[in-house]
């Protein structure tokens, strides 16, 4: 890790596990979170605390509305939109319900697309979304806002929680440029 | 030797929990054993055989022996560090 930033959030995590013959070098992931669905944050937290559970040196560049994953006020009050998804709503117990997309418009149907994801979710024994965000940060996955979209967004420091750093493109890219692997959700 | 013959030190259902549930759990678990001790898991996520044998080849935890019945998994991993 050669990062000059100066940002000690962006140094990989103390307890590393030192190298030695038996133990392959410390991983390292890179992963752009860009989306803040309900549906689009899940694969982030899952793919993340996976990383972090094989011991990997995991950070996550917020930025867009993926920024909400981060953001005291908006990330727990995550949505499933009911629009603009071909493939909604899923086969709850394998029943093929077909909704045809003009309803998506209707008021409530982002309710019902969410309370049916959160539904799924739950049925299927997987945390909710604070839930996997905590065991993201216990297995010390890292989070970044992006510095731009907090601009855009009028999203002040205040509004991000206390352990994230505000970040730039460059910084995120510095780290993802060592890291073995980048995935962009 | 067969899997009956293996000695466990503590055991680990994961019945019903899936992706990324029994990694967490398991990653979790490993460390409280010691090294040189064996952590028994039990899955039945699908997904369990290649995503366990994924996490002994990063996390260089020995997979000993896996077993497949009934849509039930088991693994038995000795902790290497």
């Amino acid at each position: 890790m050669t990062a000059q930033t100066g940002d000690p959030t962006l140094k990989p995590v103390e307890d590393a596990a030192p190298a030695d013959e038996a133990v392959p070098a410390r991983k390292k992931m890179a992963l752009v979170a860009s989306k803040g669905g309900l549906d689009e944050v899940y694969p982030v937290l899952i793919m993340a605390s996976t990383a972090g559970a094989l011991g990997w040196d995991t950070q996550v560049f917020c930025t867009f509305y993926g920024l909400d994953i981060v953001n005291k006020k908006r990330r727990k009050n995550m949505k499933v939109s009911a629009l603009g998804n071909a493939a909604s709503p899923p086969p709850i117990s394998g029943v093929e319900v077909r909704v045809p997309a003009i309803f998506g418009v209707l008021p409530g149907m982002n309710r019902v697309a969410t309370w049916m994801m959160k539904k799924w979710m739950k049925d299927s024994n997987i945390p909710d979304v604070e839930d996997l965000f905590q065991i993201c940060i216990e297995s010390g996955v890292k989070f970044h806002a992006c510095a731009t979209t907090m601009g855009v967004m009028n999203v002040e420091q205040d509004d991000i929680l206390d352990d994230v750093a505000c970040l730039g493109a460059t910084a995120f890219l510095d780290f993802a440029a060592g890291a073995d692997l980048a995935l962009f959700v | 030797m067969t899997t009956a013959d293996i000695q466990v030190d503590q055991v680990l259902d994961c019945t019903g929990l899936l992706c990324p549930i029994p990694v967490v759990k398991a990653s979790q678990a490993i460390k409280t054993i010691d090294v040189g001790q064996v952590l028994q898991m039990i899955a039945t996520d699908p997904g369990a055989p290649p995503d366990m044998e994924a996490w002994s080849r990063q996390t260089g935890h020995e997979l000993l022996a896996q077993s497949a019945e009934d849509g039930k998994f088991v693994f038995w991993f000795k902790r290497t560090r």
